[in-house]
């Protein structure tokens, strides 16, 4: 059970330093934070002509919040924003049990290792942080 | 007595991701004994009827429970009266009872409350709201680095102006055990009243309310092997009288009429509706089982435990430790290992059958004081052995190999 969720993959993003920084020309800034455990992330978007241009986050919490912040940036950069909506909602889905078709979720990419998060109820709250952070950041945007 | 704890708890046989269960989170909840499930079982068995309301014997049964439990609480706290234990919820609205009737009438503009940082949020939310709505400072009372209260923030902030000292017997992150005696009398000196969080302490040290001269003081059954819904206030009956009531409704009232209600004496007049007496009823099996072992073995094993894995904790490079050189302490461990968070700590204890808590335990100012987002908590009770203990070590020491950190 254990090495399905900490995954050299979700250890590398955990540790990665590459989408953890401040955005000169955000757009949007929105905070992320689950009262109930302490994570928490400022995440910034540059958004132009409906397309996220940039993305970067900063914030502290345990490795599947911030492992799945940085893969979601990942995955957001270049996205358009109805596209990035819909990735969004299908990430939540996969994580609450009720996407569980491989192919369906082969568009999530990387994002989609954290399947397993779905077996752990103790911590889908952790893993869909940074993609509700983004869907409440769209809405206001 | 019996020893072995273990055959009277049933649910520590079971096991978690095919381990043995080693229960270290009693400072959230408690496991019960088969006595207190009994106890609940007989109520709804055999005497469940609406209390005080009917004359037929059944509700005569149920009443006669819910009151034979109130004078065992009241000698348990030692008490002066049974008048003086009003049933609640739990410590949570206990609190929030002494805030609103006692703390939003007698609070003005210009008045002071004096909180510690180390509150739980259901010992310091209230008076936050308290003193927006009167216009009254709320202060805290900070820790020195040995993790006990600052004595000079106390003799400073302390003053006629102090209206209000709320303070917990035994802090829920750090396990400190505070001077109650000598909180109240310095709080009686300038004319304030104390109020008791004993969430932490009821369950483990013997509380003698009158020795103590609190005012309040407040705390929760199922912190102590008691079901979840019922908890206790305890307040000097002089106070009481004179407090509104909190919440209102049926049973707490003498005479209603359509724009005039008087209300009903102590203690109903504090206990608006149907109440708990099934939880009541396994409060009263709890108070027999806890007496039973009697406080002092019940101290003598959470100090054994505490010592030990502290001293455990304490070989190993990579944990760092919270508040655990003080000598006055109870069995709660707070920790962090290096590197990683407590969530991911917590999740790997799990798969090895070890429940610790991971957080900021309701105590956010605490965690901001400390410097930490949130820590690992380890909390004993009575009914734990030397070999949770080692369950324990041995589970930390896989967590840094699984986060790939060596």
């Amino acid at each position: 059970m254990l090495e399905n969720i900490y995954t050299e993959l979700i250890a590398e993003h955990s540790q990665s330093k590459e989408n953890r920084r401040r955005l000169e020309h955000a757009t949007i800034k929105e905070r992320g934070h689950n009262p109930s455990c302490g994570d928490e992330i400022i995440l910034e978007l540059e958004i132009s002509d409906g397309v996220i241009k940039d993305a970067a986050f900063n914030g502290t919490g345990c490795a599947i919040s911030q492992a799945s912040t940085d893969m979601m940036i990942d995955l957001m950069r270049g996205k358009k924003i109805d596209e990035a909506k819909k990735l969004a909602e299908l990430f939540i889905d996969m994580i609450h049990g009720d996407v569980t078709d491989d192919a369906e979720l082969e568009e999530l990419d990387e994002a989609a290792a954290l399947k397993n998060i779905s077996l752990m109820p103790a911590r889908v709250k952790c893993a869909t942080l940074a993609w509700h952070t983004l869907d409440t950041a769209i809405k206001k945007g | 007595m019996d020893k072995n704890f273990l055959n009277d708890f049933p649910i520590l046989h079971s096991k978690m991701n095919g381990h043995p269960i080693a229960y270290l989170d009693n400072s959230a909840t408690t496991q019960k004994p088969e006595s207190v499930v009994r106890s609940i079982c007989g109520y709804y068995g055999g005497c469940n009827a609406n209390p005080h309301r009917g004359v037929y014997e059944l509700s005569v049964r149920a009443t006669k429970i819910y009151e034979d439990t109130r004078r065992k609480v009241a000698k348990f706290l030692n008490a002066k009266s049974a008048r003086e234990i009003i049933f609640t919820k739990n410590a949570t609205e206990s609190l929030n009872l002494v805030a609103y009737s006692y703390g939003l009438t007698n609070l003005k503009a210009g008045d002071e409350i004096l909180i510690t940082i180390a509150e739980h949020h259901s010992n310091l939310v209230p008076w936050q709201r308290v003193a927006r709505a009167t216009g009254a400072k709320l202060n805290y009372i900070y820790l020195t680095a040995d993790g006990n209260f600052s004595q000079e923030d106390i003799d400073k902030k302390l003053s006629k102006r102090t209206k209000i000292l709320a303070v917990t017997q035994i802090s829920n992150v750090l396990g400190l055990v505070n001077d109650i005696k000598k909180l109240s009398a310095q709080a009686h000196e300038v004319g304030a009243v104390i109020v008791v969080d004993g969430a932490q302490s009821v369950p483990h040290i013997p509380v003698d309310v009158q020795n103590l001269d609190a005012d309040f003081l407040a705390f929760s059954g199922h912190k102590m092997l008691s079901p979840m819904g019922i908890g206790v206030l305890y307040g000097k009956k002089k106070i009481l009288e004179e407090m509104p009531p909190f919440l209102s409704g049926g049973d707490m009232i003498e005479y209603v009429e359509e724009q005039e209600t008087t209300f009903a004496e102590l203690p109903q007049k504090f206990e608006a509706g149907t109440q708990n007496v099934g939880g009541a009823a396994g409060l009263s099996a709890a108070i027999d089982y806890l007496q039973k072992i009697g406080f002092e073995e019940i101290e003598r094993i959470e100090k054994d435990l505490t010592t030990f894995a502290i001293s455990e904790l304490k070989k190993i490079p990579y944990v760092e430790l919270y508040g655990c050189d003080a000598e006055n302490k109870i069995g709660i461990v707070t920790f962090n290992i290096k590197d990683v968070h407590p969530h991911d700590v917590a999740t790997i204890l799990d798969a090895e059958g070890v429940a610790i808590r991971a957080g900021h335990h309701c105590a956010q100012p605490l965690m901001k004081f400390l410097n930490q987002n949130s820590t690992c908590r380890a909390s004993f009770y009575f009914y734990n052995t030397r070999r949770d203990v080692e369950r324990l070590i041995e589970a930390i020491q896989k967590v840094r190999a699984i986060m790939r950190l060596e």
